[in-house]
């Protein structure tokens, strides 16, 4: 997440007042909700949140410590359900995918959308076209995006069939039917989903870079790839900072992805901690499982976000 | 927004073509693997099933046909109903408009009421909010199921309203917030002084500002809400579920001989009107991308 | 209008002490410049006696009625800001209406008074545009229309003509300077531009971490500042600080800054307490327009003119005059001396010291003696 919005206009101001306008106390009821409207507006949103996120929270936890099957029980039973999740061979593999997969699709993701945001540096013509085409992938769902590379990645009638009708009868490309390489797929289709994005974080950020910095280098005689290596993206550092983390948080989070595409199989060969809650949770009857393997994700978001969402607010100090 | 180059000369000679024109060719070909997926859904929604299985996967149909997306729009089998997806198009309409509007509403309310008349503790209640963007959905699945039963609202379209109202909270006070903030604050002091309300301020000097936020808030919450599938398949029952999950069942499920045109038809529909927003508002979409990149 | 008295006001955040009690009083019609550098809180003091920020302990009184307690709209004051804070949804006549508006008033009462004002600051033509079509100078006017329109009690400025360009800034400052007094309504004035202050102000209060350095009429601050702090702030080229020795040859007190033969300023008219700080350390305040060329005729009628012998190291013509660095027994000061004056850099030549105009300070406290 980059904390920025478009922006308004900045505030000038020298001595801008801290805080802001606050009028005066003064007596009466009415003044009184005067005083406080502010937080009163705030206040059943906050209410919402702290209930339908902080709430659930706490409830999800509690249920992971009692032993809970179709219907939660409320009895607690200690820490059972994170034993039985860390003896269950599935979430083994579940791990093992999210591994696989965050680190390549973060990885490629990274690689492709920055070779795209630099490429598209280079005054392109139609450039306006290349971005919306690179990033439209984002404003589709993946259960529709899904089912056509579900098609194109199926043995029998996508790419290998295209491959092979065009004289190339020994080509393969089954990774989707494989249950080592399902997993791969899901990378193909997600890196597809999301390169755009990362190529439109970074060529905002390399619109905000100081074009006399370039100046300098290129009269200095720097060549243009040295100005970009050596110069340019180590000025953004941040925005790689903020990309992975949006990255990272995404492939905890897959789901429809998996599902539209692999429905995790074969079997539960291309499963990811999120099918194998809902799988826990809603089909198998195993909701302390369940709850306990949410639990492991919401860990696993938090300790990519927390420190960001730190530095983020406390260096930007933009209140 | 210039190009970074822009300030340098252009560069001279042959070496110099050759190199702008593979710098095309490189371009245009990530662009064909962009577009590729949604041509394919097309071009094969429009050809017939025997079409499809003797031409070959990249062919323009020969013969246009409009009965794969008719066929989709009203007849196809979601389960045992076979309606096809419009009932389900239409759920998926009575959701997101009002789940927009309320979350939205709140949104700007939130963020005018966090920046312009800070309170003590006001960033912690942001930050408390703000977090709620990046919340495994999976954290909350069971209580809010559990919850939605206790209210009555299970399996209905007000119960997702409701879900993505909550969740879409985050999103929209956000914008509205880091907008408002740059927003001098002298206009409210002047309107203060002026004798305006809070209220008064809020809808008379805020709201009219806001136009380019509030375009990018909207289209993204109904981006995001038009996409959902989790919450869709996790609370929604039978003739309520949102087309997402429509179009999944329909094309995971169908049993006896596949038709694939009827599944990219049905996969067009699903995906058309967050399409459509897409390049008609493209620049505002990317704007909230950029701003609070976070899909569930 | 009305008269303004602030009483031992002050203002904390959390544990900083913002404004240590603050005291001024104004008569009606007064034009009052709170000066000083960012920080020093002259902008929180504005916005508490507007209504804008709550009052950590004191009290304000706008008419001899206390306001801390009252809403800003209820307290018939007007406020001009830095940023000008003009409604960028509204039009120019909007805008000056607004508050009028929000009071309720019927639509061809509130066209009536928007076409006065516009009238009197000569924006009429302007009425129909959105701020975004003005320039610099008519924004600013525009926001003087809005705080005119109600014609209130009291007009607060904060730093109204910072974001105009210098020659604009010029023509406001004068234009301000009639539109108070033909109203004569009484003015708060936030700067930091001692100019402003000097010509507009009737008193400055001068701030310094959230205390007033001194509160008096522009020409009394200037030329007796209770302190360094206000010496140097005000004043440009700034006054020369030299580090001497109070001591008395012959009859008459003065102060030695060297052991050479010019060494010795007698003081025209020493202040009172000046004898007990006799053989004690004492810094001399000079101002630059008060060190001249030396010129036989003018010295002769006047007793309080000392002559010294100077090197010049540097002159710096402005045209008007000339800011020459002489070295006055080892001591480098600023002299302002005419363009016709015919001294050479690197040579040295007789200047002439106005002893009548000079200030002496404690060397420890940096108050005046």
């Amino acid at each position: 997440m980059t904390l920025q919005t478009p922006s308004y206009r900045p505030a000038a101001g020298e001595e801008a007042a801290p805080g802001s306008a606050t009028p005066p106390k003064s007596g009466g009821l009415r003044a009184l909700a005067q005083r406080h409207l502010s937080k009163l507006v705030v206040a059943p949103s906050f209410a919402a949140i702290l209930l339908f996120v902080y709430g659930f929270i706490v409830w999800t936890v509690y249920i992971s410590f009692t032993n809970s099957k179709m219907l939660p029980s409320y009895e607690l039973v200690g820490a059972d359900a994170f034993s039985k999740l860390w003896r269950i061979e599935r979430w083994y593999v579940a791990i093992e995918n999210l591994l696989i997969f965050g680190g390549l699709f973060i990885g490629i993701s990274l690689i492709v959308g920055i070779l795209l945001a630099v490429l598209l540096d280079q005054r392109i013509r139609g450039e306006g076209a290349l971005r919306t085409i690179y990033l439209y992938p984002m404003a589709l769902s993946f259960i529709v995006t899904g089912t056509a590379w579900k098609w194109i990645l199926n043995p029998g009638i996508g790419v290998q069939q295209f491959v092979r009708d065009l004289g190339f009868p020994g080509f393969t490309f089954d990774w989707i039917v494989q249950q080592d390489t399902a997993v791969y797929t899901l990378v193909i289709a997600a890196v597809w989903q999301s390169s755009g994005f990362v190529m439109a974080l970074f060529l905002a950020a390399l619109r905000g870079v100081d074009q006399e910095i370039i100046k300098a280098a290129y009269l200095d005689g720097a060549s243009l790839p040295r100005i970009y290596w050596g110069i340019v993206l180590p000025s953004i550092r941040p925005v790689f900072m903020s990309a992975f983390v949006i990255l990272a948080h995404l492939a905890v989070k897959s789901y429809d992805l998996v599902v539209a595409l692999t429905g995790g199989g074969p079997g539960y060969a291309s499963d990811l901690p999120a099918t194998f809650m809902y799988e826990m949770t809603f089909r198998r009857n195993q909701i302390a499982i369940g709850s306990a393997s949410a639990l492991m994700m919401l860990a696993t978001v938090v300790a990519i976000i927390v420190p960001y969402l730190y530095s983020e607010l406390k260096g930007g100090k933009r209140v | 927004m210039s190009s970074l180059t822009s300030a340098l000369p252009p560069a001279q000679g042959t070496g110099a073509r050759i190199a702008r024109w593979s710098l095309y060719l490189i371009l245009l070909l990530f662009a064909a693997y962009y577009l590729l997926p949604l041509l394919l859904m097309i071009a094969t929604s429009f050809k017939s099933p025997e079409e499809i299985r003797t031409g070959s996967l990249l062919s323009l149909p020969r013969d246009f046909s409009l009965d794969a997306w008719s066929y989709a729009w009203n007849r196809a089998c979601i389960g045992a109903d076979c309606r096809g997806m419009a009932p389900y198009f239409l759920n998926s309409l009575v959701i997101v408009g009002p789940a927009v509007i309320i979350s939205t509403f709140f949104g700007a309310l939130n963020g005018y009421a966090l920046t312009k008349w800070r309170f003590r503790g006001a960033n912690i209640v942001f930050g408390m909010i703000l977090f709620g963007s990046f919340l495994p959905s999976q954290v909350i699945l069971l209580p809010m199921a559990q919850t939605l039963g206790f209210l009555g609202l299970a399996g209905s379209a007000g119960g997702l309203i409701l879900v993505h109202v909550v969740y879409g909270l985050a999103f929209t006070t956000l914008f509205f917030r880091n907008y408002y903030v740059s927003i001098p604050d002298d206009l409210v002091k002047a309107a203060t002084i002026d004798g305006a309300s809070f209220f008064q301020i809020f809808t008379k000097i805020m709201l009219p500002l806001s136009l380019p936020i509030l375009v990018v808030t909207i289209i993204w919450q109904f981006t995001q809400i038009w996409n959902d599938f989790l919450f869709g398949a996790s609370f929604a029952a039978g003739g309520a579920q949102p087309v997402t999950v429509a179009l999944n069942n329909l094309v995971n499920t169908t049993t006896g001989v596949k038709q694939y045109n009827v599944d990219m038809a049905a996969a067009m529909i699903a995906g058309l009107p967050t399409l459509v927003v897409y390049v008609l508002a493209g620049k505002y979409f990317i704007r909230g991308l950029t701003a609070g990149s976070v899909k569930g | 209008m009305a008269t303004l008295s602030i009483n031992n006001v002050r203002k904390q955040y959390g544990s900083v002490e913002v404004l240590k009690g603050i005291d001024l009083d104004l008569t009606d019609g007064e034009f009052l410049v709170l000066l000083g550098p960012s920080g020093c809180g002259k902008s929180t003091l504005l916005n508490m006696i507007a209504g804008l920020e709550t009052i950590s302990a004191g009290e304000i009184r706008i008419d001899q009625r206390v306001v801390n307690e009252v809403h800003p709209k209820d307290r018939d004051i007007a406020m001009v800001f830095q940023s000008y804070a003009l409604y960028p949804n509204m039009t120019v006549a909007r805008n000056i209406g607004f508050s009028l508006e929000m009071r309720g008033q019927a639509k061809p009462e509130r066209e009536g008074a928007v076409r006065r004002v516009a009238r009197l600051l000569q924006i009429e033509h302007l009425l129909d545009r959105k701020p975004a079509q003005l320039s610099g100078g008519q924004r600013q006017r525009v926001a003087m229309g809005r705080a005119l329109v109600r014609d209130p009690k009291v007009f607060l400025f904060d730093e109204p003509l910072s974001n105009l360009d210098a020659k604009l800034r010029v023509d406001m400052r004068t234009e301000i300077k009639k539109l108070h007094q033909r109203l004569g309504t009484t003015v708060v004035y936030v700067t930091h531009d001692q100019i402003e202050a000097m010509t507009l102000a009737s008193r400055i209060a001068i701030m310094k971490e959230g205390v007033v350095q001194q509160f008096a009429p522009p020409q009394e601050v200037y030329e007796r500042p209770a302190n360094m702090y206000v010496a140097s702030f005000i004043g440009s080229p700034t006054m020369n600080f030299v580090r001497g020795t109070l001591s008395a040859e012959g009859d008459r007190l003065g102060v030695s800054i060297g052991r050479e033969r010019n060494g010795f300023l007698p003081l025209f008219q020493a202040p009172e307490q000046a004898g007990s700080w006799l053989g004690q350390e004492v810094i001399l305040g000079i101002r630059p327009e008060a060190i001249t060329c030396y010129d036989p005729a003018i010295a002769a009628g006047n007793p309080a003119l000392v002559k010294v012998a100077c090197g010049v190291n540097v002159l710096e013509p402005t045209g008007a005059d000339t800011i020459t660095y002489v070295e006055l027994n080892g001591h480098e000061v600023v002299a302002r001396i005419k363009p016709s004056d015919r001294v050479a850099e690197g040579g040295t030549a007789d200047f002439m010291i106005d002893m009548a105009r000079a200030n002496l300070f404690d060397p420890k406290t940096e108050q005046r003696i």
